[in-house]
């Protein structure tokens, strides 16, 4: 008697927890495909039933709409992947370059200069965008890309993570012995840690390309001209008057901004994933 | 004997050298030039010039800026939305990222498709933001949008519903992207935590013959602390610093309901009418709420048990040094 009530507990349990999940796993998807499916209709069509389950067969006319106003995705394209790859590249590397020194070497400042980074870890960049503008305004570099991705070099989270992640993977005879090798500091850095280091890389670049293609607010300010833009900052386009009443347009837009990144998570999820948990890790 | 030794330490300061300059070039200085831009006079599209602010009759009135924009009614709406906005998305996302990582823990019941489940739940979190707000712009649209359509089949509601009319829909639209974005990222960090957690005290918790429901408040809970302060204090940084959302969504309307003090910073200086000065004050005041929170949120959950354990710790070595 008292088993089989239970049992019913326990279905009960497992279905609630079945039905949530899935509640919410359709909850995060259906955005997305009502988005997708709007972008092959016509105007009238979104008009007529907004949700659209099929796709229709107005996806050429949509695009000439969209890219024959302001949106134009190649240029948006072209331009975030210069800025995101920039700003992987220099994050990723010269954030294990300063990981490596404050692991590798002792030095007199070298536990202030922990500290210092632990304390700069997470200053809001978006609150000090008046005197960053107002900076490379004077040095005449708004409208390019060097002051978007310079910037990158100085990554306090990631040089900490860099840092937890040597601790736990380097052993040190390693440079001890690459060193009776007569290898270099800077060569040995090249050669033998960033390779050691491969894993955490990938995750950390996965997350600062992702980061860096999303981020809207200080290119906003810098970046006027249109050709120039980058993706979110085309986004926010499909939010004016040119584009009120192109229905099908905008949700095109949208998917064009929306797909490389729907690539790149479905490819990498689960690194991705992983990555977050790493990442909180962290103290 | 002498052994001849190698200073490496050089090297130390020589691999950290690109990251100082740039952190003081690219994120220091600009933060010194917005406080000192906040106390003086500079405003207008291309000025280079500037001087301490003086008031109407030229004696130096240096916190002018931090005055006015404290009495300008916008930027406190703007601090008041924020916050509302940002309290009814962590309530709800702290809530349900607690309950998820609660049933995918659980020791008794391994939920299947559980990888999957994960993936489909993070992934708005890596989407654009810009994007989202703009797609959920176009889903709650009036009098036809997807949304209108579904409740009203769904017989929730008679008619369609203007939700950008309304300042409580509207806002409650922005806490809603803003959860939907973020619980999924909650929810890892949290799993990650409960996989941290030694299983011998939940074996232990078990044989004792605590439930599961009492296992996850008097066990689980306790010991995540860190991650919860952790979360609550990036979630609150981030939150504070709103913009994508509410400004592609409605831009601040409807009645500035969903305006953020990012915003209001933005429109300030970089929408027509290049009050440079008041936007770094309003930064400013921002980043010093930022600070005060942090520290308060710091001390009042820091860990207790951590602090009497050490004190404990160094009373005991104490001892034992008198001993000795």
């Amino acid at each position: 008697m008292k088993q089989a009530s239970m049992s019913a507990k326990r279905t009960t349990y497992k279905t609630i927890v079945y039905i949530v999940c899935t509640f919410l796993a359709i909850l995060s998807i259906f955005p997305f495909w009502i988005m997708f499916m709007n972008a092959t209709r016509s105007t009238y069509e979104i008009q007529q039933s907004s949700i659209g389950i099929v796709p229709s067969k107005y996806f050429m006319n949509n695009w000439k709409i969209l890219t024959g106003k302001a949106f134009s995705p190649m240029t948006g394209f072209v331009n975030s992947m210069t800025i995101s790859v920039g700003v992987t590249i220099l994050a990723v590397y010269f954030s294990s370059l300063t990981a490596y020194a404050l692991m590798a070497y002792s030095w007199k400042l070298r536990q202030a200069f922990f500290s210092f980074i632990m304390a700069i870890l997470m200053i809001p960049a978006q609150l000090s965008s008046i005197g960053f503008y107002q900076f490379i305004y004077r040095i005449g570099m708004t409208n390019k890309f060097t002051p978007l991705i310079i910037p990158a070099i100085a990554s306090p989270a990631m040089v900490f993570f860099m840092r937890q992640y040597l601790m736990a993977a380097l052993p040190l005879e390693i440079v001890d012995s690459a060193r009776i090798d007569g290898s270099r500091e800077f060569a040995t850095f090249n050669r033998i840690i960033l390779p050691i280091m491969k894993p955490a890389l990938a995750t950390q670049a996965i997350f600062t390309f992702v980061g860096s293609w999303n981020n809207l607010f200080i290119p906003l300010i810098l970046l006027t001209n249109k050709s120039k833009y980058t993706m979110p900052i085309m986004v926010s386009l499909l939010r004016g008057d040119i584009y009120k009443t192109e229905y099908g347009s905008v949700y095109l837009g949208l998917s064009l901004t929306v797909l490389p990144l729907f690539v790149i998570y479905f490819m990498l999820a689960k690194y991705i994933i992983a990555g977050v948990a790493l990442g909180a890790l962290k103290e | 004997m002498r052994k001849k030794s190698v200073s490496y330490a050089k090297y130390g300061y020589i691999f950290s050298i690109p990251f100082v300059i740039t952190f003081l070039v690219f994120s220091l200085y600009p933060i010194i030039y917005t406080l000192v831009i906040g106390f003086t006079d500079l405003r207008g599209l291309g000025v280079k010039e500037f001087h301490i602010l003086r008031n109407s009759e030229g004696a130096i009135d240096m916190f002018g800026n931090f005055r006015t924009v404290l009495n300008n009614k916008t930027f406190t709406t703007s601090l008041k939305n924020t916050v509302i906005m940002w309290v009814a998305n962590f309530i709800p996302q702290i809530g349900m990222a607690l309950l998820l990582t609660a049933w995918f823990t659980n020791r008794n019941f391994k939920v299947k498709g559980q990888g999957a489940f994960k993936v489909l739940i993070y992934m708005p979190n890596i989407i654009t933001a810009a994007t989202i707000a703009i797609l959920f712009n176009s889903l709650f649209g009036y009098p036809k949008g997807p949304v209108n359509d579904i409740l009203m089949k769904l017989n929730i509601i008679d008619g369609p519903k203007n939700f950008s009319l309304q300042r409580g829909t509207a806002r409650g639209v922005v806490a809603f992207i803003q959860f939907w974005m973020w619980y999924g990222n909650t929810m890892i960090v949290l799993i990650a935590g409960v996989l941290g957690i030694n299983p011998h005290l939940f074996e232990a918790a078990e044989i004792d013959g605590a439930s599961p429901t009492q296992i996850f408040f008097r066990v689980t809970l306790p010991l995540l602390r860190t991650i919860l302060l952790y979360i609550l204090v990036t979630s609150m940084i981030g939150g504070l610093q709103m913009f994508d959302i509410p400004k592609l969504f409605l831009n601040g309307g409807p009645d500035q309901a969903t305006v953020t003090s990012s915003m209001f910073i933005h429109g300030q200086a970089f929408s027509g009418s290049y009050l440079y000065n008041r936007a770094s004050a309003a930064s400013m005041i921002v980043f010093a709420i930022i600070i005060v929170l942090s520290i308060i949120l710091f001390q009042v959950l820091k860990d207790k048990d951590e602090i009497a354990r050490r004190k404990y710790l160094k009373a005991q070595r104490k001892a034992a040094r008198g001993r000795a």
